[in-house]
Order: C-alpha cells, then sequence, then structure tokens
C-alpha cells in the first residue's frame, strides 16, 4: 500500500515540475531559515565557553535609574560591582569585566582592529578559558598594574602569525605595550560578556573609571559564582534586598533597579522592568517562526487542492473500486508527508551549505554555527506538522467528493 | 442477484426539478447480461450508477444479493463495492500516473492482500484480456482498445461477481468494440459473472441475453 503511495507520489511530483518546484521551495527555504535561525540561537544559548559553571552563576548586565519622566539605564560601574555587590553574604566570587572596546594596532604596517576588554583575576577563576599557553594574571598582578595580557588564538595567529609560542613576547594595543602571559581558545562575539581579544589587567585602564567613577552606572559586568546551584536563590534575594536598600544618585529619579539574572534571562534583558526580556523575545521569535511558516502552509494548502482537484477522475476511480473516505484522506496525507519531508532533506542540505558558507565567511567573529540533532529533529518536527496541516484540509475536501461528479469531472 | 424496486432520481437545482428516473424497477437474475439502451440523456448511466452504488436514489429500494444498500457506511458500502462490484467506464478511467500493473491492482490495495498475491491475480487478470506483455506500460502508451482491456481487468482482478459497464465500446471503433464485447461475453459465459451493460449500439446489445429500453427516466421495454 505504501509503496503505491509512494510511487504515485512520485508521479505526481514529476507531472507538474513547476508546482512541484513552488512546492518545495517553500518548504525548504523556511526550513532552512529556521534552520539556520534555530542553529544561531542554540549557539548563543547553549553554548557554555568559557562560563561553564552557570549552573551556579548569576549575572548582573545592567543597573537602571528611573523616575517620573526620566529613565537611565547602563551597565553597572566597578565600583558599583565592587563595593555594593560585595556586600551580600552569601559567599560568591565575582568576576569583573569591562565591556569590549576597540582600537588599532599595527603588525608590519598593517592596521589590525582589535577588541580589549579589563578584568579583574576573579574572572580567570569564575570563567572557565581553555587556556593553549601560559596561564591566567594574578591578583598581585593586577594590584601591580602589571603590563600584561592575555589574548585569544585568533589574535596570536593574526598579530605573530603561525608560531608556536608568543608567551613573553609583547603586543601593543592603544599605544601600550603589553606582555603577553598567556593564549585562549576564542569566544564568540556573541557571548558579549565573555568576548575579547585581548583581555587586560582593570587596573592599567588609562581613564581610570574603575577608582574614579564611584556612581552605580559605568561600563562593566558582573559574574556573581555561588558555592553551589542551590544558593542561587538566596543570593537572588539577597541581591534584590542591596538594590532596594540603594538610594537614587539624582532627585529626578525615584528607583533603581538591578537584577542578577540566570544566563538567559540576563541575555536579554531590556532594562525594563515591566516585561521580562525572556517574554518579549521568545514572543518574538515565536511570532517571526509562526509567519514564516504559515506563508509557504498557506501556499501548500492552496497548490495541493489544485493539484487534488485535478486528480479527481483518479479520485471517483478508488471510490468506485473500494477505497472510503477515510482511507483516500490518509493517502494523500502520506503523499503531502513524502513531499514535505522531500522539501525537509533539501532543506537540511540547504541549512548545511548555508551555515558553512556562514562559518566560512567570518560575518560574526569566531561564531562556528553547526546543525546539531536537536535542531534536526526541529527541523524534521517542522516538515511533519507542515504536511499535516497542508494536507489535511485539502484531502478531507476531496475525500467528499461524490464518486460520479469526481469520475465526470475528466 | 440485483433487485431495483420504484427506483426514482431527482435532480434538483433552484429553480428546476428533473425527474432522471421514474419507478424503474429490475430484476437482474445471477449469472445473466443485461443491456440498457435508450437515447442520450434517458437516464442509462443514472440507473448504472445507482446499481453499482455510486449514486443514491430519491426514492426506492436496491437489493444486491439480497442485501439492503440504504443504510450502509461510507466504510460499509466501499468495503461492498470493492468485494461484490467490478466497473468499466466509457472513457476507461486509468490511472496515468501509474503502470499498467499497478492499474489493474488497485481495487486489491482496498483488500487484505500481500503485494505478491496482488502482483499474481493482476498478472493472471492481465492474461485474460491478453495484455500480458504490456504490463509495465503506462496508460498513455496504449491504444484505446488496450486502454479498455487494462480497464476490464482492473474490473475483474477482485473477482467481483457483478460487472457494471457504462458503454465500454463507446469510444472504440466496430473492431475493437467486437474485440471488448467478446471478452465481456466469455467472462459472462465462463466465470458466470453477472453483466449489466449500458450501450448505445443495437449489434451489441443483441448479443446479450436480455435489453431494457429507456425513454425519459421510464423503462419502456
Amino acid at each position: 500500500m505504501l509503496k503505491n503511495y509512494f510511487k504515485i507520489a512520485i508521479a505526481v511530483l514529476r507531472r507538474r515540475k513547476f508546482f512541484t518546484f513552488i512546492s518545495l521551495f517553500g518548504i525548504s527555504f523556511t526550513l532552512t531559515i529556521l534552520l539556520v535561525l534555530t542553529a544561531f540561537i542554540d549557539k548563543v544559548v547553549g553554548d557554555n565557553y568559557p562560563d561553564k559553571k552557570r549552573d551556579r552563576s548569576l549575572y548582573v548586565s545592567r543597573v537602571s535609574q528611573t523616575g517620573k519622566n526620566t529613565m537611565s539605564s547602563s551597565p553597572p560601574s566597578f565600583y558599583f560591582l565592587d563595593h555594593y555587590v560585595r556586600t551580600i553574604k552569601t559567599p560568591i566570587t565575582i568576576a569583573i569585566s569591562s565591556g569590549f572596546n576597540g582600537t588599532n594596532t599595527y603588525v608590519n604596517n598593517k592596521k589590525i582592529a582589535v577588541n580589549y576588554k579589563y578584568t579583574n583575576s576573579e574572572y580567570w577563576e569564575v570563567l572557565e578559558y581553555d587556556f593553549l599557553e601560559g596561564k591566567a594574571f594574578s591578583k598581585q598582578q593586577v594590584a601591580n598594574s602589571d603590563k600584561v595580557a592575555i589574548i585569544s588564538a585568533d589574535m596570536k595567529k593574526e598579530y605573530f602569525g603561525d608560531v608556536p609560542n608568543v608567551v613573553g613576547q609583547y603586543i601593543e594595543a592603544d599605544n601600550v605595550k603589553y606582555r603577553v602571559i598567556g593564549v585562549v581558545q576564542n569566544v564568540p562575539i556573541t557571548s558579549y560578556m565573555t568576548y575579547s581579544d585581548i583581555y587586560l589587567p582593570y587596573t592599567v585602564a588609562k581613564d581610570g573609571d574603575y577608582k574614579n567613577n564611584k556612581g552605580y552606572q559605568g561600563g562593566y559586568y558582573g559574574i556573581l559564582l555561588a558555592n553551589s546551584a542551590s544558593d542561587l536563590d538566596k543570593l537572588h534575594n539577597e541581591y534584590e534586598q542591596m538594590i532596594q536598600r540603594l538610594k537614587p544618585e539624582q532627585k529626578e529619579f525615584d528607583r533603581v533597579s538591578s537584577h542578577a539574572d540566570n544566563y538567559i534571562r540576563s541575555y536579554v534583558d531590556t532594562g525594563d522592568d515591566r516585561h521580562s526580556g525572556v517574554f518579549i523575545v521568545v514572543t518574538a521569535i515565536s511570532i517571526f517562526a509562526f509567519i514564516l511558516m504559515i506563508l509557504p502552509t498557506l501556499n501548500l494548502v492552496n497548490i495541493n487542492i489544485t493539484r487534488i482537484m485535478e486528480r479527481s477522475s483518479e479520485i471517483g476511480v478508488r471510490k468506485a473500486f473500494g477505497a472510503s473516505s477515510s482511507t483516500l484522506v490518509y493517502q494523500f496525507i502520506v503523499e503531502n508527508i513524502i513531499l514535505t519531508l522531500l522539501g525537509g532533506v533539501i532543506g537540511v542540505i540547504l541549512s548545511f551549505i548555508v551555515l558553512q558558507v556562514i562559518n566560512s565567511a567570518h560575518l560574526i567573529a569566531n561564531l562556528e554555527l553547526s546543525i546539531n540533532f536537536m535542531v534536526l529533529f526541529i527541523g524534521l518536527l517542522v516538515c511533519l506538522v507542515f504536511g499535516l496541516i497542508s494536507g489535511v484540509y485539502p484531502a478531507w475536501r476531496m475525500s467528499k467528493l461524490n464518486v460520479v461528479t469526481a469520475l465526470k469531472a475528466q | 442477484m440485483i433487485r431495483l424496486q420504484n427506483i426514482e432520481k431527482v435532480y434538483r437545482t433552484d429553480t428546476v426539478e428533473t425527474l432522471a428516473l421514474n419507478k424503474v424497477n429490475l430484476d437482474v437474475a445471477k449469472g445473466e447480461f443485461l443491456s440498457i439502451m435508450g437515447p442520450s440523456g434517458c437516464g442509462k448511466s443514472t440507473l448504472l450508477n445507482i446499481i453499482g452504488l455510486l449514486d443514491e436514489p430519491s426514492k426506492g429500494e436496491i437489493r444486491i444479493d439480497d442485501q439492503k444498500t440504504e443504510n450502509l457506511s461510507d466504510k460499509q458500502l466501499a468495503q461492498f463495492r470493492n468485494s461484490k462490484l467490478g466497473f468499466i467506464f466509457q472513457s476507461y478511467h486509468l490511472i496515468n500516473d501509474l503502470q499498467v500493473l499497478d492499474n489493474v491492482e488497485l481495487p486489491l490495495l482496498y483488500r487484505n492482500t500481500t503485494a505478491k498475491e496482488r502482483k499474481q491475480l493482476a498478472t493472471e487478470a492481465l492474461a485474460k484480456v491478453g495484455l500480458s506483455n504490456r504490463i509495465k506500460h503506462f496508460p498513455t502508451q496504449l491504444s484505446g482498445g488496450q486502454k479498455q482491456r487494462v480497464a476490464i481487468a482492473r474490473a475483474i482482478v477482485g473477482r467481483p461477481e457483478i460487472i457494471l459497464a457504462d458503454e465500454p465500446t463507446g469510444n472504440l471503433d466496430s473492431a475493437m468494440g467486437n474485440e471488448i464485447m467478446d471478452i465481456l461475453l466469455q467472462l459472462n459465459k465462463n466465470d458466470g459473472t453477472t453483466i449489466v451493460m449500458v450501450t448505445h449500439d443495437e449489434n451489441m446489445a443483441h448479443k446479450t441475453h436480455r435489453l431494457v429500453r429507456l425513454f425519459d427516466g421510464s423503462q419502456v421495454q
């Protein structure tokens, strides 16, 4: 039976090549976009290098002050993290790092764009970077304002070329020479709290913002590492209480807000307390995926109706020779699922090609996207849903055809 | 074998009511070869469709093999047609996307049969109509007479007791028409299959056991 359906499905696909092309294009193109999108989200959310201890970490990426008609929102200052957050009683290690800044440096008269960021020494305890050579800077080196640097593998290659070791050599950034003491595996730019080409002790920052700025807001991020995952709730609450005790810095503000959130919440934090960033992002992605899927589905329904009605003589014959309505519905749905799965396979191949192109074009620094099994599974599930949705209605309509009318239609 | 009692069929549109069949009573015995004749639009095909349970009468009762058919569900009707009836149409109604063998196997798909059994039965049916050498062809590669022979093979593959043929020779020249008629006569004679055939052709009709004439939906002979 299934073999017979398969034969006829393939025959029908070959009969109207243009329709087939449109159907397959719709499915595979949509699927490709979804797969690339999910691969991207999967990478951003799922990849936990170098913050491998996410299960016991909270992230502080924003401090907001709001008044009646005004609002100020930005990452916290070094002082805020080092002074206020340290008052929390739950034992924690606080990784503090600035956002990354861009500058240019020159190697053999060739300009290289470089991103650098400042960190404290705990940063290297909280985050588990893979050191390809050397090691992180110590508390003492930070206290001494030593001009030392940890660089990424890509930076090493770009600045020094293909050499085995660079520890002990000097790298120039922002007109200052730093001694390289470690080389770490690359981090994609989408992990904005941990990405950089060069990591420097915060005490060497020229602007001195870490000691001069005593306000709440600045340009630093904090990752609070608790001793165990069970401490997180307590830590979260204690953080909220600490924030509530803070007085706004200026008269026009009446409230200070900031959250120590898990990775996902902090990643999509909008700075607006009334709407959770997670809610907004999930809603936006769902609406986008829904619209993306509904268009080819409607298109498929339309094409399927035309295609099935073209086959009314076949429907009449099948009914005359003993096919019940439900058998016919089953047949047409199976045919449609064969079509959508074919589109799915093409979509997966296309996605693979697109991801390869994105990866090799280095559109986004250090981001290596790949199709994983979860994404593949979602893709095939989407195909199946496509097949069902776009096949059920036309099949049902067609199965209700009167045999005599169906036979006359030829 | 087939009993029609007071069959009426009315087609209604918003403004017009057309009486296609008017109080038709008909008994067809087991093993009989009956032909139905009449001018175009007199209700011959409507009558055949009603006998074949492809259409419902507006009034009246049909019994096939002493079984009432009016209250059968869609599924039961499908099963009934599958086991008892075989159809032959004027314009063949073969599925052009399928090879001859797959076309002939079609009625068996809706029964509990294995692929092997289906292939064997279909091959036998095709041998009966003299088309063993065409099983891998597609319908579009066949002549009209050959197509109709495939259609006959499809109608007999499930060994139905009744074959309903709607102008089976209508699209064929007289030589091919005679060939088809001979096959039907053989089926009736050798296998005892009951056949009801609608035709325009007096010659063909006179080869059958009995002739029924319709005029304006009523039986006149």
